[in-house]
């Protein structure tokens, strides 16, 4: 009887030290630097460049409008994070972080490819919805190696993506408006509370 | 700037890792490494497996502890050889990295072999 009351103790405390031992290395092996703050400075230039480039749908303008937009949101998003990663002591090239960009950047290096083959073949109304769907893949392949929140964000930009390419101009535009502007705006500014600036 | 420990010369011969010894349930407890088996170390060492190196303070916050806890536990994984720990300065602050050495590897391996042999064991039983 006291025998098995020990090893049920020494299973269960086992089992506890092998969930301890997954749940460090998980923690550990985080990227925790996805910036807030610069999460919320892209999603107002989203916003901006979806008002901006609403009367212009279809056109070069546009195009010219969302490219503008996406060069000061990125460097927003890349200031914010050396930002964070200075505040919090963590190394810029640690695996974590490696791992991180190697997953962010292919999809990303894709959409840039194809945004340049349909501006070739005037095809812009594909693109809100090419875009949604590649920066969200690149979101939900990188957010698998940082906190649980971010290959959600992922998922809403794909689901948003898959709207957009399926429909017509002015609903992509919402979409596109939606995605870059109101997701990136509301879940840094969730990023930013719980997640250290 | 970069420099190692130079106690490592001067240190006797590094710590063998304690065992805890006995049978139970068909798991043989006698090959368990108690050295990784406290928390906190068993913390620190998993910690390095998936990085390849890390801070005296990240690994401070990762862990949730205390300066001289870290620094007690971090030694006896560096006597053990399982642990390199390297110091340097960072525009004149002191920096302490971590890294987790190939002994340190297979002992946090054979401790998890250990661990899935036991609940085998025990659900076998």
């Amino acid at each position: 009887m006291s025998q098995d009351r020990r090893v049920v103790a020494l299973h269960e405390h086992a089992a506890a030290n092998l969930h301890y031992i997954r749940e460090t290395m998980e923690r550990a092996g985080s990227f925790t630097a996805v910036p807030g703050w610069g999460g919320v400075l892209m999603g107002l230039c989203g916003l901006a460049a979806a008002v901006i480039g609403w009367p212009h749908q279809g056109t070069r303008t546009w195009l010219w409008v969302w490219l503008a937009a996406a060069a000061v949101a990125t460097a927003c998003g890349a200031v914010a994070m050396a930002l964070k990663m200075r505040a919090k002591g963590l190394p810029a090239v640690s695996r974590p972080a490696r791992q991180f960009g190697l997953s962010f950047a292919p999809p990303i290096f894709a959409g840039a490819l194809l945004t340049i083959a349909l501006a070739r073949t005037e095809a812009l109304s594909l693109l809100p919805g090419v875009w949604l769907l590649l920066y969200g893949t690149a979101v939900v392949c990188a957010g698998t190696y940082s906190a649980r929140i971010v290959p959600l964000i992922g998922v809403l930009f794909l689901f948003l993506g898959a709207i957009a390419i399926l429909s017509s101009g002015a609903v992509a535009q919402v979409c596109l408006g939606l995605g870059f502007g109101l997701l990136h705006l509301v879940f840094g500014a969730i990023i930013a509370r719980n997640y250290g600036g | 700037m970069v420099a190692r420990r130079a106690r490592k010369a001067a240190a006797p011969r590094p710590a063998e890792p304690e065992v805890q010894t006995g049978r139970v349930a068909g798991g043989d407890t006698s090959s368990l490494d108690r050295l990784i088996h406290e928390r906190l170390r068993l913390g620190i060492i998993s910690a390095l497996a998936v990085n390849d190196s890390l801070t005296f303070k990240e690994l401070k916050t990762l862990l949730d502890t205390s300066d001289g806890n870290l620094s007690v536990h971090a030694r006896k994984l560096e006597e053990a050889g399982y642990l390199d720990c390297i110091k340097s300065f960072e525009r004149r602050v002191p920096r302490t990295d971590f890294r987790l050495t190939a002994k340190g590897k297979k002992a946090l391996e054979r401790y998890l072999e250990h661990m899935d042999a036991l609940i085998k064991a025990t659900r076998r039983g």
